[in-house]
């Protein structure tokens, strides 16, 4: 089919195609964005023409496209704007969102929407986009007989609401009266096949329908987040070797922590970051636990396999390539299927979901390989069983604006016993104890657009517990370089005060200094009442309350199940309190906080 | 003759020519200071700069752990900061009630271990700021408080711990109590902040003998009753050495001032100085002199240099003349001449003693004064059990040792078996070791630059084979260990000292008076052990060879000419011995 065979009537004549595509053939990107502005800006002049008539944000006879995407981590943004590059490469127009900037208003006008989300916790939408899942999922919903959709769902499959936040989008879309594109698909953590193959389905199917009702002027994504934006020559892909240049210990004696500073050289890399932004750390796992595994299932670490593609040894590609400690309940699938074991057969399935969860919480991939041996086992058997390694990503604690190309992190290793073994979590073990200074690390820098800095004087009030407060040395830092003076207010929470006071040194020189104005601690195990940041922010809450009447911005960093919803409640009962609100209203008041991104979480 | 005197750098000068620290205490509206503020303050777990210094004076130090001070700093974390307390205890005497409070309180705030000091109290390390308040209020629960225990104030009274007469003791220590009550600090700033008292409002002054400034630099006040000179009183900025009459009551005492340990490294000019006998009072005149002798240091020491401002240099600048012209102005009347006395020792008697009053007195040897539970020693419960039925008193010794008194005889079993029971009380230390002191120093003390009270029993076990190879092991020697020059232990009256230079190195200082009479002389600077034992190796086994019967260490260094003679003391000279000063007056 011919682009002249594609044309219909109504739109552009013949020989105007043949104009727009003579020319487009002889443009640079950067001159096509050009044009791309220029005709946006004669829209309103050729409507008035009388050259197009219908309705300005919509194509002549076509439908609008917009790409929506909730993230956490970024994945889903580097779909969304891959999607939007592709759509547009054929002749497609998506407007391009992060959910947590879209105006929800716009949803009942909207005809064709692909949406790409991440799942995050037990089940939960990506801390940004919860504002757009409660307008979704809430009352003022519009019906939408209009609208057809897909929904990309990524997730983890160790987590039993797998891909859940996607699952509830396609849910309420269903009960709104919206139509299908496509169905939806699931993906675990080595999405990318199954993301592209989504992609390229509906690209295709909308490029060839919008061709058949009418080829519009090329018309690139006019969004917020341009997927021209320069892309670093170091991703998630292609990791920077980061050289270790310190790592110490920070906790001090007798500390029930083992929390850890490490400093990494990024000089040459050309990586940047900002305050707020994520160090994605490419991890391996611990030769000994990969030792284990081979020993557990008998398997010879120097036979050859191929992951994608690619030949290495079995110990190499468990080492580097698939996670081999917690198991999924793929692993669950693929192990009763290898060893015929009924117990795990029992464990399978939808019915089971609770069982299996138990089970796999007490059970690394070693303990089920154990517990269910399989004879001759074949390596890639067990490989399809794995979950590619996953990089795992760190609030950076440093700001390039202090002077040295580095990123900071700060870690508390993940210890526990399992079976009567050591056990642990891939990084932060990698970072404690098998990286000394002088190694190094595949690293990359992944944004965090929903956790800056005003860019003005606006009052900052951070609130953090253990290693969540490490982006707030990255502000104070910042800040401290700029020679900005807005007021700064930091909560933190430890266990104990004399170990445990994560950067004590400098947070003193910062009030000192006046960078920082405030400062309000807790350490839970000093006293025999339990003191946490929640009860000193309470404490504090006519002051408090002030500060966000002056425009303070709220940060919150740390985890998300022991203190995200403790200190939200102690929000909304401050807000509720000191602005004599009642409940409903103080929780509108916080999500009208989080709306204007003065409430940002980094919470995980 | 005042036309003379140099006034400027007293009390009399503006306070913007004094020292920094006249500025600091005159501003503090009498040890207030923001030391409330600095408690409440969590970013920390010191206090403010100023408010350590006034905290001083409330007898509380800001230590750290020095151990680790550099591995917080690379951990970005402040220094392991924690406070000593130390209790103020005229006389050094306490009741087992007070005992077992003092033992509650280590135990629960004070990382389990206790140290009696060279001033005869208690020391509590390790406390943490939040804690203060709690242990300031369980000593307030026994009648105990930490009031001057340090600071620019009078500290810590002492008093002979066993002059073998029980009721002279008693009276001599009801005098050293009733003395300390009167010249504390009066400021209400300790129940205000300690006890959470409300200020009161009065148009009284709260210092009416200190003012607003206090006095120029510690100063420190001493009983002894001879022949012991426990106390060391020629180390006392004022002495009272007491004379008894036909009764064996005090009569009244000698009065010796102008003592002191303190010497830095650093100058040249600083120097130990034995105290000055100037003169004899009657008892009625003990508040008096008191008075007239501090007032004297309050109106002429030296404000502007505090290196400079301990009353042995007050008296140096001024002439002894002087100063005891001017006491006896301010006293209405002239000082007796003094009556004779003798002192023989200034250790302790280890062991059983009847304590003349048909009961006993049990002194228990405590390497540096350091309680504590060790495998096969529980200093700490046995000495909680024995409190717990003991109805005597207990008695600190000014050589860091303790005394359990007034025992009747049919206790003594009892007392033995708790002692056995707990791996205490064996006799097995040698003389050397039952008359060695340390400081703390390092970890906690802020102004160590070596070991003392770690490296004391390592240091003495070396000593002791020497003095074993030589047949001296009986030799009763004086032997002290300082880990800075400014002398807490006081090491220039010992017969071997050794006051820090660096880790590891050290002066030593021989041929001290056995009792505390002579000071002794630097012999090596800045060296490391074996360079000292080579020396001590040397100088005792001359001294096993050439001695003459009964003859002291540090004696026979002086009688075989070991040290030049141009090194002895001229008339006048500051480190004048005492045997002469005694003589003259």
């Amino acid at each position: 089919m011919t682009v002249a065979q594609q044309f219909h009537e109504g739109a552009l004549t013949l020989e105007q195609w043949q104009h727009v595509e003579a020319l487009a053939g002889s443009l640079s990107p950067v001159q096509a964005r050009w044009i791309s502005g220029y005709f946006a800006g004669l829209d309103a002049g050729l409507l008035r023409g009388g050259g197009v008539a219908a309705a300005p944000e919509a194509a002549p006879a076509g439908r609008t496209l917009t790409i929506l995407y909730g993230t956490e981590t970024g994945n889903a943004r580097d779909l969304g704007k891959a999607l939007a590059a592709a759509a547009a490469e054929r002749g497609l127009a998506p407007r391009l969102f992060d959910m947590a900037d879209y105006k929800t208003r716009q949803l009942k006008d909207e005809e064709d929407l692909l949406v790409i989300v991440s799942t995050y916790g037990e089940g939960d939408p990506p801390q940004p986009a919860i504002g757009f899942f409660e307008y979704l999922e809430g009352r003022r919903a519009p019906p939408l007989p209009n609208l057809r959709y897909s929904v990309l769902a990524l997730g983890d499959s160790t987590y039993e609401k797998y891909c859940e936040a996607g699952k509830r989008i396609d849910r309420r879309l269903q009960e709104l009266g919206a139509a299908r594109l496509h169905d939806r698909v699931d993906c675990d953590l080595d999405y990318e096949e199954l993301a592209a193959g989504w992609s390229g389905i509906l690209v295709d199917r909308l490029a060839v329908e919008g061709a058949e009702r009418s080829a519009e002027v090329v018309r690139l994504f006019p969004t917020a987040a341009p997927a021209t934006a320069a892309s670093p020559a170091y991703d998630k892909r292609n990791p920077f070797a980061a050289a270790v240049l310190d790592s110490i210990r920070i906790t001090g004696r007798h500390s029930t922590k083992d929390t850890r500073h490490i400093e990494l050289d990024l000089t040459g890399s050309g990586l940047a970051y900002e305050p707020g932004d994520s160090l994605g750390i490419v991890a391996a796992n611990d030769p000994a636990v990969v030792a284990r595994l081979l020993d557990a299932t008998g398997l010879d670490g120097g036979a050859t396999v191929s992951v994608k593609g690619e030949s290495l040894s079995l110990a190499e590609a468990l080492a580097r390539r698939f996670e081999i400690t917690i198991a999924s309940p793929r692993f669950v699938d693929q192990w009763a299927m290898l060893s015929g074991a009924a117990a795990l057969e029992k464990l399978r399935g939808e019915a089971a979901a609770a069982e299996r969860r138990a089970f796999l919480h007490g059970h690394h991939v070693v303990d089920i390989a154990r517990l269910f041996p399989v004879s001759s086992l074949d390596p890639e058997a067990l490989l399809a069983g794995l979950r590619p390694l996953q990089p795992r990503l760190y609030s950076i604690a440093s700001s390039l604006a202090a002077g040295a190309e580095e990123a900071h992190l700060t870690v508390a290793p993940v210890r526990y016993s399992l079976h009567g073994e050591e056990r642990g979590g891939v990084a932060s073990l990698q970072l404690a104890e098998r990286v000394e200074p002088g190694d190094t690390l595949p690293v990359y820098v992944q944004p965090n657009p929903h956790f800056k800095l005003p860019r003005d004087e606006a009052p900052i009030v951070m609130i953090g517990a253990g290693t969540g407060i490490a982006p707030y040395r990255a502000f104070l830092q910042e800040r401290e370089a700029a020679g900005r003076t807005g007021p700064a207010w930091l909560f933190f929470g430890e266990r104990n005060f004399r170990s445990d006071f994560l950067y004590q040194s400098e947070w003193q020189a910062w009030l000192k200094g006046g960078t920082l104005g405030r400062m309000d601690v807790a350490f839970s195990r000093d006293k025999a009442d339990k003191v946490y940041v929640q009860h000193r922010m309470l404490e504090q809450a006519k002051d408090l309350y002030a500060w966000l009447e002056d425009g303070a911005h709220l940060y919150v960093c740390g985890d998300a199940n022991a203190l995200a919803p403790d200190v939200h409640e102690a929000l909304i009962r401050i807000v509720a309190d000191q602005g004599g609100k009642d409940r409903e209203a103080a929780e509108d008041h916080l999500r009208r906080l989080a709306a204007d991104r003065r409430y940002q979480r980094d919470v995980y | 003759m005042t036309d003379s005197i140099d006034r400027s750098t007293d009390l009399s000068q503006p306070l913007d020519r004094l020292g920094p620290d006249e500025r600091l205490k005159h501003d503090s509206d009498y040890l207030r200071g923001t030391i409330d503020a600095s408690l409440l303050d969590r970013i920390s777990g010191g206090v403010r700069f100023e408010d350590n210094k006034l905290m001083k004076f409330h007898g509380l130090y800001q230590q750290d752990d020095r151990d680790i001070r550099d591995e917080r700093r690379r951990q970005k974390l402040e220094p392991a900061y924690t406070f000593m307390v130390r209790v103020r205890l005229p006389g050094g005497v306490c009741t087992p009630e007070q005992w077992l409070k003092i033992d509650e309180l280590a135990r629960r705030h004070g990382g389990d271990t206790l140290r009696l000091t060279t001033r005869q109290t208690f020391q509590f390390h390790w406390v943490l700021k939040e804690d203060l308040r709690p242990t300031i209020q369980g000593l307030h629960d026994v009648l105990l408080d930490t009031v001057a225990a340090c600071g620019d104030d009078s500290r810590g009274v002492m008093a002979t711990a066993d002059s073998g007469d029980c009721a002279l003791h008693a009276e001599v220590a009801a005098l050293a109590k009733s003395l300390s009550d009167h010249v504390i600090p009066k400021t209400g700033a300790y129940h205000e902040i300690w006890y959470g008292k409300e200020r009161v409002a009065t148009s009284e002054e709260e210092e009416p003998f200190y003012g607003r400034i206090y006095m120029p630099r510690k100063f420190k006040i001493g009983f002894v009753v001879p022949p012991s000179n426990d106390i060391d009183v020629y180390s006392q900025d004022l002495g009272f050495i007491v004379v008894t009459g036909a009764d064996g009551s005090v009569e009244g005492f000698n009065v010796a001032i102008g003592g002191g340990m303190g010497r830095s490294d650093q100058d040249p000019g600083s120097y130990p100085r034995l105290a000055d006998v100037i003169g004899y009072i009657s008892k009625g005149k003990l508040v008096a002199t008191a008075d007239a002798v501090m007032s004297v240091q309050r109106d002429y020491g030296n404000r502007v240099d505090r290196a400079r401002a301990r009353f042995k240099y007050t008296i140096d600048r001024l002439g002894l003349d002087f100063v005891t012209a001017e006491i006896e102005r301010r006293l209405g009347a002239a000082l007796e001449p003094a009556r004779p006395f003798e002192f023989t020792s200034n250790g302790d008697v280890i062991g059983w003693r009847e304590n003349g009053g048909g009961r006993f007195n049990l002194t228990l040897f405590i390497l540096s004064g350091r309680l504590a539970n060790r495998p096969g020693k529980a200093l700490l419960d046995g000495l909680r059990e024995i409190a717990k039925v003991h109805r005597g008193k207990f008695r600190l010794t000014p050589n860091q040792n303790l005394i359990v008194a007034d025992i009747p005889a049919e206790e003594r079993p009892r007392i033995e078996a708790i002692l056995a029971a707990h791996g205490i009380g064996e006799t097995g230390a040698s003389a050397l070791r039952r008359n060695a002191i340390a400081c703390v120093a390092l970890p906690t003390c802020p102004l160590a630059m070596a070991e003392a009270e770690r490296y004391l029993p390592d240091f003495t076990a070396k000593v002791e084979a020497i003095l074993a190879e030589n047949g001296l092991i009986d030799e009763p020697i004086t032997m002290r260990i300082s880990g800075c020059p400014n002398g807490c232990s006081r090491p220039y009256i010992a017969e071997i000292a050794l006051t820090g230079r660096a880790p590891g190195k050290y002066t030593l200082w021989l041929g001290g008076g056995f009792h505390g009479e002579r000071l002794n002389r630097p012999v090596l600077d800045n060296e490391g052990e074996a360079a000292i034992l080579a020396t001590l190796s040397e100088t005792l086994g001359r001294y096993a060879r050439e001695r003459v019967a009964g003859e002291h260490f540090g004696d026979f260094l002086h009688r075989s000419g070991y040290f030049e003679p141009a090194h002895d003391s001229a008339a006048g000279d500051p480190m004048l011995d005492r045997a002469e000063a005694t003589t003259r007056a």
